[in-house]
């Protein structure tokens, strides 16, 4: 049975497809050394529309007779105050566009205008190199570094000087931990339950923070956050793994970049971490099977975040002592204890 | 009903469920078609794969295994139709439950009428209403624009004017949508699907579709009093699946080889309900209610009407959205031990975010099966609402889904009585093969199938539950029972208001039941009966008089209600 593989490497080479949901432009070039943060490609959104109503304001007809008077054609750029139609005569009626922007239709004796609006941008979302174009989409960057992948994340990108304060996996981020000398970092947190504490983080302006777990009350603060901040286990009061813990106290004073894009299985985009280093890692492998000897992350309560390696996979389905009928493995931890975990739990780790 | 082998056509049905795709064999045995074997395999259509494809390879390999059949060729294509030697399959079809559900604005004139029917439409696929625009709504008409071009929908679905009535206001309604098209890049624009006044159909047809692909269906809102959803509903089902088609790798190729359209599997559901109502007794009806991953569906059918409603409730990804609706409180009401409230709360998110986890302690397990409780309750309430015509008295009622058929059968039972509370006599199956799907979608081409199936005991019969309506005080006696067994022998035992009983039948031991109500107790509310005599075959968890009253209320005392709750289940053996 393949199962997709969870990237938590000291060293690797990573390859990101950076690309917008529709064709717009691309800003980089090949061989281009970039930033996390740079923009990559860029396509224009539609922005927010007026309607005018000719006929009516002209108070006219017919809808025939209405559109003979509009001067501006579909597709043309107008500035606020541009006449838009006018009659003749003695006593001549204009009509004035009330905004700038660009005609995006005509029907009805109506005149639909689009303001310009703030294009969406891709962001490289790591230090690296164009390896490849990906025309009117984006590109393929590639780097090589440590990569630690978590689960959730709040949508921002960021880079930054990556600054320890969890001393131990099961460390706490609480406010009194939080000092100025942080600013401009990227913070390696623990576990956090006060959203005063990531109110602090925002004040402090930190480029990120990374967390091994929250409790499911910061969800909306997190979301409101305009930092990146990104979850390596998940929801509850959960450790770090002991493998990403030590990948990322490793790095200390290192620079990171903090890509906490949101969990988009169908999309394949993933929140991760990846510490950009100068020596050429391996692609690491994307999927693999509950194989015997594969190292594993087990995800549910109570053994969370614990690592082991799968030392016998079941035939068919195992009951398990809650009753639960499930296929099954067994995991033995690094303290030797085995433990019968059914596969969905399990997280396969390379 | 025996079949002529001339006839006989083996079966390969394919279901790509959000976690797992599953490939289910059914052939001829002895004159009978019969589930022969199932094959899984992870569905593949998250990274890296992206094809599902893959994963339907995976699981047909595992289903050559284990009944030996050879089913791929050597090219690994399925072999069809079968041949002499035995090898491959006479039809293929395919049902699929995962990938991205489609956006969909709904558009209508009021609120209560045609923008009513429009949802119960766009409900009984998967698809999420991301924009509502009706005659009522107070935005300007540039909003509305704007609200229309940055839901980002994949369709819009227009209703509204009964037949021969307003006209006007459709055209103002179609002419905004006209204008919020043209603002899109041809890429971009939503297909639409007018299912509104015929009269005007021909016209706003030709009007759209310069635009964007545009299918009309027949009126939703025929009459003011007149709800028609079906023939539309095959209209937006197509259309669905043409979406998904483009987001799901792998399944147009699937497509070209399956005797049927991909089918969502809620669509195969609510077809074999439909199909179930006729071929069994019409007067009682038939319920089957999925409570899956991403969301749950109910589907209902009697003689004269049937209905689906898919609910973005589910256990792990729906379940971020069934907590927007469900309170803390009312999931752990119905917990059997003590369990921190935040510690609830965190399991259940980190579900939504992990959601194939399983529960993997006596804790979490409580858990997900007190969230399943509420589910279910939930979306039996807002399906009652919806469809008032289906009461709780539909026999049998069909349960199905991972959080049912991982456990056992007691607690499924249990969590199926406590979600759905039904009232009178009713018997509750349990599809512990996952069949359903198939079964729904052979149905179209092979109506012979799901019958003989469903006869060889594909699915498993949980038991007869007799749910009595009373007000009588908690511990006052409600029923009496006497069951006379086939050998003559006979047991009798009187039952409790707030208790449940199982009444001793072994699983498949055929038994007559007699009972009476006390205490102005009605046994089936539907024909207001104080006694009924009637034969059951036992399930596995025997028969059961749930007295414990409608609607079901838990004790306010933790204490006491936890001690109710694990003496419940006790009494059922779970």
């Amino acid at each position: 049975m393949q199962a997709a593989i969870t990237h938590i490497l000291p060293l690797s080479l990573i390859r990101r497809r950076r690309v917008l949901p529709a064709a717009g432009r691309v800003l980089v070039s090949e061989g281009q050394k970039v930033n996390a943060v740079d923009v990559i490609a860029e396509v224009n959104r539609p922005g927010r529309h007026t309607l005018v109503d000719v006929r009516h304001e002209l108070g006219l007809a017919r809808t025939d007779e209405t559109e003979k008077l509009i001067e501006p054609r579909t597709g043309e750029t107008i500035q606020q105050g541009d006449i838009l139609a006018q009659t003749g005569g003695l006593f001549r009626q204009m009509i004035h566009s009330p905004v700038s922007g660009k005609i995006v239709a005509i029907s009805a004796g109506r005149i639909l205008i689009e303001s310009p609006a703030q294009p969406l941008q891709i962001l490289a979302g790591t230090s690296g190199v164009v390896r490849e174009l990906i025309p009117e989409r984006g590109a393929l960057i590639e780097t090589s570094g440590a990569l630690v992948q978590g689960v959730f994340g709040n949508n921002h990108i960021d880079q930054g000087v990556l600054v320890i304060l969890a001393r131990a996996p099961d460390d706490e981020l609480t406010t009194a931990k939080l000092d100025v000398s942080m600013r401009g970092a990227v913070v390696l947190g623990g576990h956090c339950s006060q959203v005063e504490a990531l109110r602090m983080a925002g004040e402090m302006a930190l480029r990120g923070l990374i967390l091994s777990s929250i409790t499911a009350d910061m969800i909306p603060a997190i979301q409101k956050a305009t930092f990146p901040i990104i979850v390596l286990e998940g929801i509850g009061k959960i450790p770090f793994d002991l493998e990403s813990f030590q990948v990322l106290t490793a790095s200390e004073k290192r620079d990171i970049c903090i890509n906490a894009t949101a969990y988009q299985p169908y999309a394949g985009e993933r929140p991760e971490l990846i510490v950009p280093l100068p020596s050429i890692g391996e692609l690491p492998v994307e999927a693999g099977d509950y194989g015997l000897g594969k190292k594993v992350r087990i995800l549910a309560a109570p053994y969370a975040a614990q690592i082991g390696t799968l030392v016998q996979v079941r035939r068919g389905l195992t009951r398990l002592q809650n009753g639960i009928l499930a296929p099954a493995g067994d995991v033995r931890l690094e303290n030797n204890e085995t433990l019968t975990i059914p596969l969905a739990n399990l997280d396969m780790l390379e | 009903m025996t079949i002529s082998l001339v006839d006989a056509e083996s079966v390969l049905a394919v279901d790509i469920g959000s976690r797992t795709t599953r490939a289910h064999l059914f052939d001829v045995v002895d004159g009978q078609y019969s589930f022969i074997a199932a094959g899984s395999a992870l569905t593949t259509l998250q990274v890296p794969y992206r094809d599902v494809s893959e994963g339907v390879h995976q699981a047909i390999l595992e289903l050559q295994t284990v009944t030996g059949r050879c089913i791929l060729g050597q090219d690994s294509r399925i072999i069809l139709p079968s041949q002499a030697d035995g090898t491959g399959v006479d039809r293929f079809v395919v049902t699929y439950s995962t990938g991205p559900a489609p956006r969909v604005i709904i558009a209508g004139l009021l609120s209560d009428v045609s923008l009513a029917s429009a949802q119960r439409l766009v409900s009984t696929v998967y698809g999420q209403i991301v924009e509502s625009i009706g005659l009522n709504d107070r935005r300007k008409l540039d909003s509305q624009i704007d609200a229309i071009i940055q839901a980002n929908a994949d369709v819009i679905v227009i209703a509204g004017g009964t037949e021969g009535g307003a006209t006007r206001s459709v055209y103002k309604l179609v002419d905004m949508i006209n204008l919020a098209c043209r603002s899109l890049t041809p890429d971009q624009r939503p297909e639409i699907i007018y299912a509104g006044n015929q009269s005007l159909a021909k016209r706003i047809k030709e009007n759209l579709e310069k635009w964007t692909k545009t299918t009309v269906a027949p009126n939703i809102r025929p009459s003011i009093d007149l709800e028609d959803l079906a023939p539309a509903q095959q209209t937006l089902n197509a259309t669905a699946g043409r979406l998904r088609m483009r987001c799901m790798p792998g399944l147009e190729a699937l497509a070209s080889i399956a005797s049927t359209p991909p089918t969502p599997s809620a669509f195969a559901l609510g077809r074999l309900v439909h199909f179930l109502s006729r071929a069994l007794d019409p007067s009682k009806g038939v319920l089957g209610v999925d409570l899956g991953n991403a969301s749950t569906v109910i589907a209902a059918g009697t003689a004269t009407s049937h209905a689906i409603n898919v609910f973005p409730l589910g256990m792990g990804r729906g379940a971020a959205q069934a907590l927007q609706q469900i309170s803390l409180a009312e999931i752990t009401q119905w917990l059997p031990i003590p369990i921190a409230e935040s510690f609830v709360r965190d399991y259940l998110w980190q579900k939504s975010i992990t959601p194939d986890l399983l529960p993997q302690d006596i804790e979490t397990l409580a858990i997900e099966q007190a969230f399943a409780r509420q589910v279910l309750r939930l979306a039996t309430q807002q399906f009652q609402a919806r469809y008032p015509e289906f009461d709780r008295a539909l026999e049998p009622i069909v349960g199905s889904g991972g959080t049912l058929t991982q456990i056992p059968s007691a607690q499924a039972l249990l969590i199926l009585i406590d979600g759905l509370q039904p009232v009178g006599v009713t018997t509750f199956v349990l599809d512990q093969n996952n069949l359903a799907a198939a079964l729904g979608a052979a149905a179209s081409f092979n109506p012979v199938l799901p019958v003989q199936v469903l006869e060889s005991g594909a699915f498993l019969n949980l038991g007869t539950v007799i749910s009595p309506v009373t007000s009588a005080g908690y511990g006052t006696p409600v029923v009496r029972a006497r069951v006379e067994f086939e050998r003559g022998n006979e047991t009798s035992l009187e039952v409790n208001q707030g208790s449940i009983a199982v009444l001793p039948i072994q699983a498949g031991q055929a038994a007559r039941i007699h009972l009476q109500g006390l205490n102005t107790t009605l046994l089936d509310p539907r024909t207001q009966k104080t006694s009924l005599s009637f034969k059951v075959v036992g399930g596995v968890c025997g028969a059961i008089i749930d007295a414990r009253g409608r609607p079901l209320t838990l004790p306010v005392d933790d204490a006491r209600r936890r001690d109710l709750i694990k003496n419940w289940s006790f009494n059922l053996g779970g």
